[in-house]
């Protein structure tokens, strides 16, 4: 390290840095690799879309002139014959944030190199997934029987219903392609794919642990977008 | 030497490695955070008051997922900011179209004549 010109390129802290890495003319993201890179321009664009529908939610909401059905009723519960308002929504709030820190222990132990508790930890998150979906489809099931349309309902506006089924309709997706994701990881981490060297099947290339971490943060954007969709559809 | 020892520094620049400890401080916040969220609709907090604790819990949870579940407060600037400036300008958006909302709004009143309602009672 006695060479000047090395010194200089050496990462720099704070503002000075940010400015010296977006201007280096090379590699501005210098210590995040290009996996990890590239899934939080994925996580962005995706933002964009979560952030569109809800957009759109609001104009709708704004602009309607009729009322807008009472979303504390709307998915209130009768559970042994108390009544209870927005339940099963607050069940499946406390159900996704389970499953964002078990993933987040999930990634901890991947960087441990602990196979088993990281696959364990997967599948539990996986498992905390699929019942956050399940839970989805039978409310779904409930609105459906209760006469919502994405064109009416019995309360109010008719735009609740088109909100409604698109804005959890695809968070409910990216829900149920993360299941399918993590558990798809899981099988490689179990293997041990990232200890052989063993190539994917689908990418022809060595897997790296660090993949765990990147199924992590688009797991951990999952619950993200669902605190917003909680707090801006279900609370308003 | 082994493929092991080779392989130790690497495995070492790539993770990141924090205490289990402050993950299930950050587990425990966010569900005080939620619960705090869900006692706004049960105590029927309304108007501005609802309003406030509704976003500010919202964006205290959204903090906390991004910040240490996601690992941003460890990353560099730069990839801090290429990643959460652009949707602070979705702020401008969501002005624009509150606008839009506005005005779409008064002209249905004019020229329909629909007032709002206290919305039907839910039965189910």
């Amino acid at each position: 390290m006695s060479d000047p010109a090395l010194t200089h390129t050496d990462p720099q802290p704070g503002l000075t840095g940010f400015v010296s890495d977006w201007s280096s003319d090379k590699t501005a993201f210098k210590t995040a690799s290009w996996g990890k890179a590239m899934i939080w321009i994925f996580l962005l664009s995706d933002t964009f879309i979560f952030s569109c529908f809800l957009i759109a939610y609001m104009t709708v909401r704004m602009s309607t002139s009729e009322p807008w059905p009472n979303p504390s009723e709307v998915f209130a519960l009768e559970i042994g014959g108390v009544h209870m308002p927005l339940i099963l929504i607050a069940i499946m709030t406390f159900v996704l944030i389970s499953s964002s820190g078990t993933m987040a222990m999930a990634v901890n132990f991947g960087y441990r190199r602990d196979r088993v508790k990281t696959t364990a930890l997967m599948l539990l998150t996986a498992a905390l997934g699929a019942t956050f979906v399940g839970m989805q489809a039978f409310e779904w099931t409930k609105l459906i029987s209760e006469g919502v349309r994405p064109w009416e309902n019995p309360w109010g506006a008719p735009q609740f219903g088109s909100v409604f089924f698109m804005i959890t309709g695809f968070h409910g997706t990216h829900v149920t392609i993360g299941v399918i994701f993590l558990l798809l990881m899981a099988r490689k981490v179990w293997r041990g794919d990232f200890d052989t060297g063993k190539k994917g099947f689908f990418t022809s290339r060595k897997g790296r642990w660090e993949i765990v971490e990147i199924t992590g943060l688009y797991w951990h954007f999952v619950d993200l977008v669902w605190v917003f969709i909680f707090a801006l559809f279900y609370l308003w | 030497m082994s493929s092991e020892t080779l392989a130790a520094p690497d495995a070492h620049a790539e993770g990141q490695q924090h205490p289990i400890r402050l993950y299930l401080i950050v587990w425990f916040w966010l569900f005080v955070l939620s619960a705090c969220s869900y006692a706004v609709d049960l105590l029927q907090f309304q108007g501005y008051v609802r309003w406030g604790l509704i976003l500010m819990l919202m964006l205290g949870k959204a903090g906390l997922i991004i910040a240490v579940f996601m690992h941003m407060a460890w990353e560099r600037l730069a990839l801090s900011y290429a990643i959460l400036v652009p949707p602070v300008l979705v702020l401008i958006f969501v002005i624009l179209m509150a606008f839009e909302a506005d005005y779409t709004f008064f002209t249905r009143l004019e020229f329909f004549g629909a007032s709002p309602t206290v919305p039907a009672p839910v039965v189910h």
